[in-house]
């Protein structure tokens, strides 16, 4: 009988369970990357009264924005630790919204989705990020923007991010509504539905 | 979609051969496995004796109902766990298994439009089990395999691919090293060859795209490029270790 030794010992206390680490940065996304110039590139967040708040590329960059060191973990099982990000939180970005909704759907250009709770992008958790390790994010990261929700598995960080749209329910979002974890918290190995 | 079984499965090695030098297929009998769309994937997890764990994805070469799963993997120079299940399990040796995984890359039998499939190096995997499950249901629906090598040697599953009886042509590219008497020179997949080799945007055919992270950027760009609509692209790639 075969006897497996690993290599790796990922006991590292970072590290969520059934995770390992990886040096590279892998790519999931389900079909091409799409090409956005700055130049049309927005931003929006929009709620159940019908407002919308709009942020063109030069708005945007005028924000406040923060560095971010933070670790993130894939479903696929990869992760990767003290990765440098810059990008405006999205408490700058709700400053001036009000919602009474609880839930966000998260909306890309090429026409992908991701559900999230507003209380969980807030207070510090999730933000639009633009710079990925000292350079602009390249469009298969995500680039020009994508959101950044660390403490989730990385598919709810979508990539070529485009607007949130307030939702009164948990509403799944594309990976959701094939079989992934309504929630994806790491810590807990929400992997799967 | 079928949707994974609960927890992991106990699965063990039933056979096993060489696809390429650094590549083996492995099948495993899996009790209460529910049986797979083609396209999904499964996670296969080892222990090792001091209780560490490591868990990897990997695609299914096999499709449909029953009790048993084929995966096609290859051994990364570096890697931690496909150095194992190329070169050290054995016929009876027993992983566990959670899946199936993904509803997105998949065919499924009800499917109607011309399908194109485009492969570099392992990323054919997934294929397989669609061009099975496309020959066993005696599908109607176009289907078609472009499979991108680095050399004639690295071809995985080329004895299938290549019988009469398979219901899905493939058409096959080298990137460093061409075959005796072989009409393009050896290169990476450019658009024109794509133009050449693939279903048009005229024929409406979904597109499958698979393999490392680069080849699929190039290759969805370039399908846009030709006048393919996004959304009629699927990819799926790997990266990483």
């Amino acid at each position: 009988m075969a006897v497996f030794g690993g290599r790796r010992r990922d006991d590292n206390p970072a590290l969520p369970p059934g995770q390992h680490l990886t040096e590279s940065f892998p790519v999931l996304s389900a079909g091409p990357s799409p090409s956005i110039s700055t130049e049309d590139w927005e931003f929006f967040i929009h709620t159940e009264t019908g407002q919308t708040h709009r942020w063109n590329w030069d708005q945007f960059l005028a924000l406040p924005s923060e560095d971010i060191t933070v670790d993130i973990h894939c479903v696929t099982s990869w992760s990767k630790l003290g990765t440098g990000w810059k990008g405006v939180s999205l408490d700058t970005l709700f400053a001036e919204v009000e919602t009474g909704l609880d839930f966000v759907m998260a909306h890309s250009y090429g026409g992908y989705t991701t559900n999230l709770p507003l209380e969980e992008v807030l207070d510090g958790q999730a933000w639009i990020a633009y710079e990925y390790d000292g350079g602009e994010l390249e469009p298969e990261h995500g680039g020009p923007a994508r959101l950044l929700v660390p403490h989730l598995y990385f598919w709810k960080s979508a990539k070529w991010v485009r607007g949130l749209v307030m939702q009164s329910e948990d509403n799944p979002g594309f990976w959701e509504e094939y079989g992934y974890n309504l929630h994806g918290d790491p810590w807990r190995e929400e992997r799967y539905s | 979609m079928t949707t994974p079984a609960a927890g992991w499965l106990t699965g063990s090695l039933a056979r096993a051969h060489p696809l390429t030098a650094s590549a083996r297929s492995i099948t495993f009998t899996v009790p209460g496995w529910p049986g797979n769309d083609a396209g999904q994937h499964v996670d296969v997890r080892l222990t090792s004796s001091d209780g560490y764990q490591a868990v990897r994805s990997y695609s299914i070469a096999s499709a449909g109902p029953g009790g048993e799963i084929e995966l096609g993997i290859d051994r990364l120079p570096d890697g931690e766990v496909s150095p194992f299940l190329v070169d050290d399990l054995a016929l009876g040796d027993t992983v566990e298994l959670r899946g199936p995984l993904g509803g997105w890359f998949v065919w499924r039998p009800e499917q109607t439009q011309p399908v194109q499939l485009i492969a570099g190096g392992s990323g054919v995997v997934p294929f397989i089990a669609m061009t099975r499950t496309h020959a066993s249901v005696c599908s109607s629906a176009p289907m078609q395999l472009l499979y991108s090598l680095r050399t004639p040697n690295d071809a995985f599953f080329r004895d299938e691919l290549s019988q009469p009886s398979a219901t899905a042509r493939t058409t096959w590219h080298y990137t460093r090293t061409v075959p005796p008497g072989w009409s393009r020179s050896a290169g990476r997949l450019t658009a024109e060859d794509l133009k050449s080799k693939t279903l048009p945007p005229e024929q409406a055919p979904l597109t499958y795209v698979c393999g490392p992270t680069g080849f699929v950027e190039t290759v969805s760009r370039a399908l846009t490029s030709l006048g393919h609509a996004p959304d009629t692209i699927r990819t799926e790639r790997f990266g990483g270790t």
